[in-house]
Parts: C-alpha cells; sequence; structure tokens
C-alpha cells in the first residue's frame, strides 16, 4: 500500500503510465475526501450492480402477472408490494435500472461529444463556421426540452430508444455553448500559439489540445445534468411516449401507478424514490467531480 | 525621518496549512518602519507580499498569522476589533497593489472613487470631496485632471491607473504607506515618473513607505532602507546607498546575477542556493 | 537570415484601426543576435508575431533564410524558425506531460526516433530525463521555460524569435536562462531576435538591436555603442537614462516622444 502510494505520488515518474495514473490516483485522493460525493458515487455504482445483478437479485419475474395478488402493499413476500398486474415491483425496479443506465450511457455518449465537437470548432474557428453553427445552437435552445423531444418523439414514433434519440437531439446544445465559452479562452493562449507554430493542422490542435481542457468541465456539467435525463425520460414514460408497457421503465410505472396514488400509495411511490435516489446519486458525483477536474478551482 | 517608528513588527510568522502538511510563508521577521522609505526586497516566494499584507490583515485564509508585535504607533494590529482596524485602513495606512486594473471598480468613474475614498475617512460634504479628488490629481501629474475625474478604469492607460491608485490612496492622508509591486506592471520611464510622485509626496507628507519589489536597483536607487528577504526570512538589512558592500552570499548572488549595461562577462555568475541561508542566524 | 522591409501591421478596421508597426525595416545576419528593444505599445511582439507567422495582417516584405514569406505558413517554414513566448506558466499546456509537449512536434513532422530526440533536447537544456513525465505544474517557472525553450528546439531550427524569454522568471533565475540561451547559439549555430524592454538583458545577449517607439524604430546601433550610451535620439537616451534606477531629477525631466 505505502510503496504503491510512493510510487503514485512520486515527483519524477518514470513512464507516460505512471505520470498518467499518478494524475488520476492524486485527482481520486482529492475526490475521496468529499464524502457527499462518495455517497453519490456509491449510489451510482449501486445503480450499476443493481443493473448488472437483476436476474439473478430480483425475486420475480418483472412481466409475470398474478392476478391475483394485484395491489398487495410492501409484505415480506413482496418487499415494495405489487402493481395492477400483480407484479412485483422490487423486480421491475430492479430491471428497471437497467432501461434507466441504458439511457443514461446512450445519452452521456452522444450528446457531449457532439456539443464537445461542435462547441470547439465553432470556437477555434470563429468566422461564418461559428456564426452557423451557433445559430443552430440557438435555434435548439429556443425550444423547451420536453416539448422538443416529445416533437421528435411523435415524429419518430414511441419507444425507449426514441426517446433517447430525442433527448439526445435535444440536450446537446447548453454542452456546444459551454465547449465554445471555454475554447475561446484558450485559443489565444500562448501553448496553443506554440502548437501552432509547430506546424500541427487545426483538427490536431482542436483534438489534441483543445478537447482535453474542455472535457472536465463537460464531464462535470455531463454528470449534473444526469437527474434532468433520467427524469425526462421518466416523463416521456410517464406520457406514454418513452418505454412502452410492458418494459418495467420507472417513468412509465409511475405512469401506471397515477390512478392508485390515493389508496394503494406504493405503485407510484417506489419507482419515485428510485428516480429520485438516482438523480441524487448523480448530482452528488457532479459536485464532487467539480472540485477534482475544475482547472479553474486548482 | 523620526525618531518614533510609525510601524513596529517583531517576530511575524505567516504559515498555510496545507494538504501536505504546514507551510511557512513567513518565518520570524522582525522590523520598524519610520517616516522613511523601507525597502522589502526578494525573489518570488520570499514571503515579502504576505509580510506587506499581515501589516493590514490582508492575509488571506487559511494563512495564519502570529507576531509578537505588530504595532502602529503603539497601538496593536493583531488584537484590534474589525471596526478600528478599518478606521486604520485606508485612512492610517494605505496600501497600493501591482496591477490597478483589480483595484479600481470597473463600473464607476475613476473620480469618483477617489472622491468615495475621502469621503468614507472624513465628514466632507460631496463637492468638498470633488474639489479635493481633482487636487489630488493635480499632485500626481495628471494633465488633464477634470476629463480624466469623469473616466472610467478600462479608459485610462497603466500608467495613469497607477496615479489614479496613488491618488486614491493618498487622499486621505496616510501615516504610512505600503507599496506592494507599485510600478512594476509599468514601462521604465513611466515607473520612474509614477516613483517621482511617491517620492515627492512621501516627503512633501512626512509620510512612511514600505516599497516591496523584486527589482534589487530599484529598491536601491529609490530607498532609504533595505531588507532582502529570502524564504520567509530577512537575511540582511542594510542602508540602501551600501547595498553594493552588501555581505550576505544571498544578496551577494542576487547582485551579481543582474545583467548590466556596462556588462562584458561572458556568462552571468548564477546563484548557488545554499540551505544554511533557511537557518536562523544566517 | 532575416530581412524585414517596410513591416506595417493594422489592428481592427475603419475608425478603430490602430496602426501597431508603421514600417519597419531591419536585416539580421545569419549567427547574429539582434535585439527589438522598446516600452509596451511600440510594436515590438507585434513585429514577431508577424515573423513567425502568428498574425497574418501585415504588408511589406519578410525574408527568411532566402525564402519570402507569406502571411500564412507551410509545415517546413516552422522546422527553419521557432519561437519562445514570454510567459513560461502559459506558454505549455496544462494537461500535457513534458514528455507529450516535446513529443508532439516530432509527431507532426513524422520525424520519428522520439525518445532519443527528446532526450536529447531535455539534456541540452539542462534538464534531466527525470522531468520528461512531470506535468508543468510540478516544475518551477525556470524549469518550464527550459521546457520552452526544449520544445522550439526539438525541430533544429535556425532561428530563435524570443519574445521577453526572462521578464517573467526571478533575477537569479533569468541569469541562468541567459547563459543557457547564449550557450545553445553557440553550439547550435542559432540566429536570435530577441525582443526586450530590459536594456541590460539586450546588452548581455545581443550583438546588434533597434529602438522601437510607436510602431516605428527609432534608431539602430551596436550593442558596443549602446555600453558606451552612445544614443543619437533623444528616446533613446531617455531610456537608457530610466534603466539605470531611479532618479527624481531625471524623472522629472522625462517627456513622451511620439
Amino acid at each position: 500500500m505505502t510503496t504503491a502510494h510512493a510510487w503514485l505520488t512520486t515527483e519524477t515518474p518514470h513512464s507516460r503510465t505512471q505520470a498518467r495514473l499518478g494524475r488520476i490516483y492524486i485527482g481520486w485522493l482529492t475526490f475521496a475526501r468529499n464524502r457527499l460525493a462518495m455517497m453519490g458515487l456509491g449510489i451510482v455504482l449501486l445503480l450499476v450492480l443493481m443493473a448488472a445483478l437483476a436476474p439473478v437479485i430480483a425475486p420475480y419475474d418483472p412481466y409475470t402477472q398474478d392476478l391475483a395478488n394485484r395491489l398487495m402493499p410492501p409484505s415480506a413476500a413482496h418487499w415494495l408490494g405489487t402493481d395492477a398486474f400483480g407484479r412485483d415491483i422490487l423486480s421491475r425496479i430492479l430491471y428497471g435500472s437497467r432501461l434507466t443506465l441504458m439511457i443514461v450511457a446512450l445519452v452521456a455518449v452522444t450528446a457531449p461529444v457532439a456539443g464537445l465537437l461542435i462547441g470547439t470548432v465553432a470556437g477555434y474557428l470563429g468566422g461564418w463556421v461559428d456564426t452557423v453553427l451557433m445559430r443552430v445552437t440557438d435555434v435548439f435552445l429556443a425550444f423547451p426540452k420536453l416539448i422538443l423531444a416529445l416533437a421528435f418523439v411523435s415524429a419518430l414514433g414511441p419507444g425507449i430508444e426514441n426517446a433517447i434519440i430525442a433527448i439526445a437531439i435535444t440536450s446537446w446544445p447548453p454542452y456546444a455553448r459551454i465547449a465554445r465559452a471555454e475554447t475561446i479562452t484558450i485559443r489565444n493562449s500562448d501553448f496553443i500559439s506554440a502548437v501552432r507554430l509547430q506546424g500541427a493542422s487545426r483538427v490536431r490542435i482542436i483534438l489534441g489540445h483543445v478537447v482535453p481542457l474542455c472535457t472536465s468541465s463537460l464531464i462535470v456539467r455531463v454528470t449534473l445534468d444526469m437527474a434532468g435525463i433520467i427524469l425526462t425520460a421518466a416523463g416521456l414514460g410517464f406520457l406514454g411516449l418513452g418505454a412502452q408497457p410492458p418494459a418495467p421503465e420507472w417513468g412509465a410505472m409511475i405512469a401506471t401507478g397515477r390512478q392508485y396514488v390515493l389508496e394503494q400509495w406504493w405503485v407510484a411511490t417506489m419507482p419515485g424514490i428510485a428516480i429520485f435516489v438516482v438523480s441524487l446519486g448523480f448530482n452528488l458525483l457532479g459536485d464532487g467531480l467539480r472540485d477534482v477536474l475544475d482547472p479553474k478551482a486548482s | 525621518m523620526s525618531d518614533t517608528p510609525l510601524l513596529e513588527v517583531e517576530n511575524l510568522r505567516i504559515s498555510f496549512p496545507t494538504r501536505t502538511g504546514v507551510t511557512q510563508a513567513v518565518r520570524g521577521v522582525s522590523f520598524s518602519v519610520g517616516r522613511e522609505k523601507l525597502g522589502i526586497v526578494g525573489e518570488s516566494g520570499s514571503g515579502k507580499s504576505m509580510t506587506g499584507r499581515a501589516v493590514l490583515r490582508l492575509v488571506p485564509p487559511p494563512g495564519i498569522v502570529t507576531a509578537d508585535r505588530l504595532s502602529f504607533q503603539g497601538e496593536d494590529l493583531l488584537g484590534m476589533g474589525e471596526k478600528r482596524l478599518r478606521d486604520i485602513r485606508g485612512r492610517r495606512i494605505s496600501m497600493v497593489m501591482q496591477d490597478p486594473k483589480f483595484s479600481l471598480n470597473p463600473v464607476m468613474t475613476v473620480g469618483r472613487q477617489i472622491a468615495e475614498a475621502y469621503r468614507v475617512h472624513s465628514d466632507a460634504g460631496k463637492a468638498e470631496a470633488k474639489r479635493r479628488a481633482l487636487e489630488m490629481l493635480e499632485a500626481v501629474r495628471i494633465r488633464d485632471p477634470e476629463r480624466v475625474y469623469g473616466l472610467y478604469p478600462h479608459e485610462v492607460s497603466g500608467g495613469m491607473g497607477q496615479r489614479i491608485m496613488i491618488a486614491m490612496m493618498l487622499i486621505p492622508n496616510p501615516d504610512l504607506l505600503i507599496a506592494d509591486e507599485p510600478t512594476s506592471a509599468l514601462d521604465v520611464t513611466v515607473q520612474m515618473q509614477v516613483l517621482a510622485i511617491m517620492d515627492e509626496l512621501c516627503s512633501s507628507r512626512g509620510m512612511g513607505m514600505i516599497f516591496i519589489s523584486h527589482d534589487l536597483n530599484l529598491v536601491a536607487s529609490f530607498c532609504d532602507r533595505i531588507l532582502i528577504m529570502y524564504a520567509g526570512r530577512v537575511v540582511e538589512t542594510c542602508r540602501a546607498s551600501e547595498l553594493h558592500n552588501a555581505r550576505h552570499p544571498y544578496t551577494r548572488g542576487l547582485l551579481d546575477s543582474l545583467p548590466r549595461l556596462d556588462d562584458t562577462r561572458a556568462e552571468l555568475p548564477v546563484l548557488n542556493r545554499d540551505p544554511a541561508w533557511l537557518e536562523d542566524g544566517a | 537570415m532575416i530581412t524585414v522591409d517596410d513591416l506595417r501591421v493594422t489592428f481592427g478596421h475603419g475608425a478603430d484601426a490602430v496602426a501597431a508597426v508603421q514600417g519597419v525595416s531591419f536585416d539580421v545576419k545569419p549567427g547574429e543576435s539582434f535585439g527589438l528593444v522598446g516600452e509596451s505599445g511600440s510594436g515590438k511582439s507585434t513585429v514577431l508575431r508577424a515573423l513567425v507567422g502568428l498574425n497574418h495582417d501585415w504588408t511589406g516584405s519578410v525574408t527568411i533564410d532566402g525564402k519570402a514569406q507569406a502571411p500564412r505558413r507551410d509545415k517546413a517554414f516552422f522546422k527553419t524558425c521557432q519561437m519562445v513566448f514570454q510567459d513560461p506558466y502559459g506558454s505549455l499546456h496544462p494537461r500535457h506531460t513534458i514528455d507529450r509537449i516535446l513529443a508532439e512536434p516530432i509527431a507532426i513532422h513524422r520525424l520519428g526516433d522520439a525518445d532519443a530526440r527528446i532526450d536529447r533536447v531535455l539534456r541540452d537544456v539542462g534538464l534531466g530525463p527525470q522531468f520528461r513525465f512531470r506535468y508543468p505544474h510540478q516544475l518551477s517557472g525556470g524549469q518550464r521555460q527550459r521546457v520552452a525553450i526544449a520544445r522550439a528546439l526539438v525541430l533544429e531550427p535556425r532561428v530563435l524569435l524570443l519574445d521577453e524569454p526572462t521578464s517573467a522568471l526571478d533575477v537569479s533565475v533569468q541569469a541562468e536562462i541567459l547563459n543557457l540561451l547564449k550557450r545553445l547559439r553557440a553550439e547550435h549555430a542559432l540566429t536570435y531576435v530577441l525582443v526586450s524592454h530590459n536594456l541590460a538583458v539586450v546588452a548581455a545577449m545581443c550583438d546588434r538591436l533597434a529602438v522601437m517607439n510607436r510602431g516605428r524604430v527609432v534608431e539602430e546601433m551596436d550593442v558596443a555603442a549602446l555600453r558606451r550610451g552612445e544614443a543619437r535620439e533623444g528616446y533613446t537616451r531617455q531610456l537608457l537614462r530610466a534603466s539605470l534606477g531611479y532618479d527624481r531629477a531625471a524623472a522629472d525631466s522625462f517627456r513622451d516622444f511620439a
């Protein structure tokens, strides 16, 4: 342990890997001191575990209907109760975490990447490229996110994949804005001039030198936005435009539980709590990551 | 120059707790300032700026300041309440920083800022304050004070900005001026002109000055007395005119490493830092 | 090596246009070290940025190494001419290791043999291999400036443009960097153009110099004349006087030179 610590924190690394690992390790130490962030990380890891182990840990099949046991309150047999078709809510939440994670992962690898590229290209090249790209961004920003997503889903047809596409399409513009603003502040810095003087192409400068400096603030922003993305997905599910029944998507589960909310409160409340906890987890994680990654703070 | 010192500092220590332990920025500095120009010279990290800030209790948190004695005209600065301190700050002791751009309010005309500085520390009316501000602008040799009075900070040049700062700091007629690298962002000729203004105001008002700088030659030619700081300690004190006879190897090394106009040395001697300089009693 | 003729640079357009450089001409011989001296706003750095191709909006003619230069430079040009910036804290990419910073030009020009080149150039600037995998924030200002010099030398240029290379450093470190630059010039037969506001630094580093004020060259002289204080122009004499240290009477006599 102590030797690994010394190897990682040495002032004189002997290889690229050691330098990189050391940097990650220092970041981890900073992050680990923040208890709330660690809690957020714990929740997110739990979500991943739940999704991975759902078939193993779920006590029932999430799709099997048991009309004799419909709308049962939480009990020893059904810890979180059953829904209108007698399906076990705990099992449905566990399987639902797979859908949530899929939405989060797919949006996270599409929207920020698109935003980052558009933003850095606009910011670095400037001129008419900047004008065109940013006006397009403005058009997207002018619509309320959920309404635009609704429009896309109605055009593409309801379904979880289309919901993800709609969310991705509506959530890249803020990332493009952030990336552009950061790019403009670093575009004229000496280290960018220096690499221009080495004959580097624009593609090389943008990908190798500008993008790495914009990513950390984007990662923080994306993590903080995850809660919103989950909520949008849940909202689409709630409106019947996201995941289709009988898929155990949390938002759709709330939607179906709505009609029983006064008498059988647990049907809508349990997935609601799941959404709340996971959103909170991502927010806490994002705050912690900001402390580690934000270059302005260090 | 008078016999009773304005400011007395004894065994001043400033430390900053960090993740890896406590960093000592200033380690037991003692000096006193009378109605004279005292220069504090050192390289970056020597603790010279922190020493200047500590006098007005402007060391940023989490810095910890301790001293056996830190008194201004016999009054203890470290123990005094915030209210009394605010009274002393600006009115009795003023501070001029390196970059006027950061010290001036960008949305207020410079004239109003100077007038405000005067009104805060006196019960003068608006008209009186404006008259005094215009006088002050003239005193720092701004040619067209009426016009400059109405300018915003971004509309003035670096040299003029620094003169305005000086005007603002001197209008309450303080007894002691702390100037932290006040001219190092300026061109040499402008620098000399600004120094001349400070020099004149200092001698005509009988004010004391602490002049903090990294520039040995400048301090030697401008100040009366010099403290040379290294790694948080004063390694040498001498009269400015005697600097070329400095004895401490650090001071000697610094002097030697400066290129000179009449220089024909093929190579500049490089300062070899001796760990012994970090110890007490060096 | 370098010929500049009637170089003019204007920033902005129409009524806001500022003529930063107004017809500057000078010659630098191969292997010579040439100083450009002036105060802020004199246009000395702007001249340098036009020479190296960072500024495209200029007129006049610039010839480097026998080739007339267009405002935009091709990749090959940068193997002839490199630049060192003033602020070592701003000129190194904060997220790249020294290794990555030095490997970049080798990769761009497909020189190959990166490991040996990086080791050699690090040793050349007096940094050992133990610095290779550190990040810039782990280095002092002087060490960073050495890395910046190493980066300029990786491509083995013949001309090095130096923009106030020591003004952000402590005096003791300044001496080290000036010595290093002198040694490198001798060892690699480099041609220098050094921009500085500090006459003493120029006297230590250069053979000849041009004094600039408000976008124009006021006078050209050799360093021997500078050392003897033989300036023809009033502006240069004032600059010389100011660089000797504070003198109240002298300061009172200073005036603006348009």
